[in-house]
């Protein structure tokens, strides 16, 4: 079975069509780099699969288990996938500490010090530990996206969205970021990757699909997403970004 | 001038006929308008989150809400309130009490308006971030949003301290022995020196707003510095 199997989604923003018919099965461990243009429906389409869109036809199955069935509750479906953000999101009035420990210990229930010592784990694997205590704004960009994957991390999902996570850092800072994600790669984490770092897709990538106006256009294996792409529009593509 | 019947009547004009009979003047000015404040942070901020909700049932009573309320002036509510309690109960509610629920009325409509504008003004990405990691909304309101929100409101709150201040020498007219009515009752017992008495008081309104709105301005410039980012 696969981890997501996602069955001819549409998605409509009013008259404006974002998601056409869009279908993809992603297998356990697999990591899938997406990339398009702006405006192609490429971070929509990773933002159906924690429901923060909405799909409106169509189904996305994780695990087997249909998200958009009427008996499923949202904030236990998001505790098995999770998001890191463009924008890093961090709670700017909590610690570094307290940005990670905060759902395992509201939404989980878990007790503090537990939290607290998970916490610090995943912190050391993205090698922030030693900045627990501090404030977000305290830190560099690349730093932030750091905390940014081990708050996702902390509630050990089974699937990790990556929105764009490296388009809003300084150049020098974009590697420490795609090494944690390399290293959570090699881990077996499933994963599904907005973004336009070619190395990245070239290095960890199972498969690469390439989206234009909310459908995909092509997809393959690196090697022959970047050696031999069959469209035009992907070829332009690459060239631009290459 | 006959700043002597100001000087005699001091006392009063402070804390009524306190210890010997009940509070008033200046003392109870002060104590409404905590009192208010207090409980107009509290409504306003259930009737600013319901504002903020996308269900209707919710959304729409708090619109309604505010939008009456900030559409009538608040004199008529406090004679309207004081004269509608009897007939909603059957008894009269004593004057002070009528005069406090129309102020924390009045006023969290006002606070509700912040605590809108200060959620909304929140990057919308910390609402996505807590979501994201299975936090349900009511969650990431309590731990994420509001202690940015008002803490960024703060300066806001202040402000609408100021009017609430002000605002209570209206209940004068329900006969709350507070500042206004307190210069009120001096006068015509004295008959002599009108324009010193309210001179005075005059005085002491100016004087607690300024207090406080020079405070506000010091939130505010410390708040710029604090300002979530993103």
């Amino acid at each position: 079975m696969a981890m997501i199997e996602i069955k001819d989604i549409h998605k409509w923003y009013g008259d404006f069509h974002v998601l056409k018919n869009v279908n993809e099965s992603i297998e356990k461990g697999e990591v899938l780099v997406i990339c398009g243009p702006s405006g192609s429906g490429k971070s929509t389409f990773i933002r159906c699969i924690n429901r923060l869109e909405e799909i409106q036809k169509g189904e996305i199955l994780l695990e087997g288990r249909n998200i958009y069935d009427k008996g499923v509750d949202v904030n236990e479906l998001r505790t098995e996938v999770g998001m890191v953000f463009q924008q890093f999101n961090l709670y700017p009035h909590l610690t570094v500490l307290q940005n990670v420990t905060l759902a395992p210990i509201k939404v989980r229930k878990m007790p503090k010090s537990q939290a607290e010592s998970i916490a610090m784990e995943l912190l050391a694997r993205v090698g922030i530990h030693d900045q627990a205590k501090k404030f977000p704004v305290e830190l560099s960009g690349g730093q932030q996206q750091r905390v940014a994957i081990a708050r996702a991390l902390a509630m050990k999902p089974k699937v990790m969205l990556f929105d764009e996570p490296t388009s809003a850092l300084d150049p020098e800072m974009i590697n420490e970021v795609l090494n944690a994600m390399k290293d959570l790669a090699r881990d077996g984490m499933t994963m599904l990757c907005v973004t336009h770092e070619m190395g990245f897709a070239r290095e960890v990538a199972d498969r690469v699909i390439f989206m234009d106006g909310g459908a995909i256009v092509e997809e393959g294996t690196p090697e022959h997403f970047f050696t031999n792409p069959q469209h035009e529009r992907t070829k332009a593509f690459l060239k631009e970004i290459l | 001038m006959q700043w002597d019947v100001v000087a005699t009547n001091f006392d009063y004009l402070l804390f009524g006929a306190y210890p010997e009979g009940p509070l008033g003047g200046l003392a109870m000015t002060i104590l409404m308008a905590l009192g208010s404040i207090f409980g107009a942070f509290w409504v306003g901020l259930v009737v600013g989150l319901m504002r903020l909700s996308p269900r209707a049932w919710l959304k729409w009573p708090a619109m309604v809400y505010i939008e009456i309320i900030r559409g009538v002036p608040l004199i008529m509510l406090i004679l309207w309130f004081y004269f509608l309690f009897p007939i909603l109960i059957g008894k009269t509610l004593p004057a002070i009490q009528s005069a406090m629920v129309t102020l924390v009325v009045f006023t969290s409509a006002y606070i509700a308006e912040i605590v809108r504008a200060g959620v909304q003004a929140l990057p919308k990405g910390q609402m996505e971030a807590s979501r994201a990691t299975g936090l349900s909304k009511m969650q990431a309101m309590i731990y994420v949003i509001l202690p940015q929100a008002l803490r960024n409101m703060i300066p806001s709150f202040v402000n609408q301290f100021v009017s609430v201040t002000k605002d209570t020498s209206l209940v004068y007219v329900l006969g709350v022995t507070e500042l206004t009515r307190a210069a009120v009752q001096v006068n015509n017992r004295t008959l002599s020196a009108p324009m010193e008495l309210y001179m005075t008081i005059l005085v002491m309104y100016f004087v607690i707003c300024y207090v406080l709105t020079s405070y506000s301005r010091t939130l505010e410039r410390k708040m710029a510095r604090y300002q979530a980012r993103g």
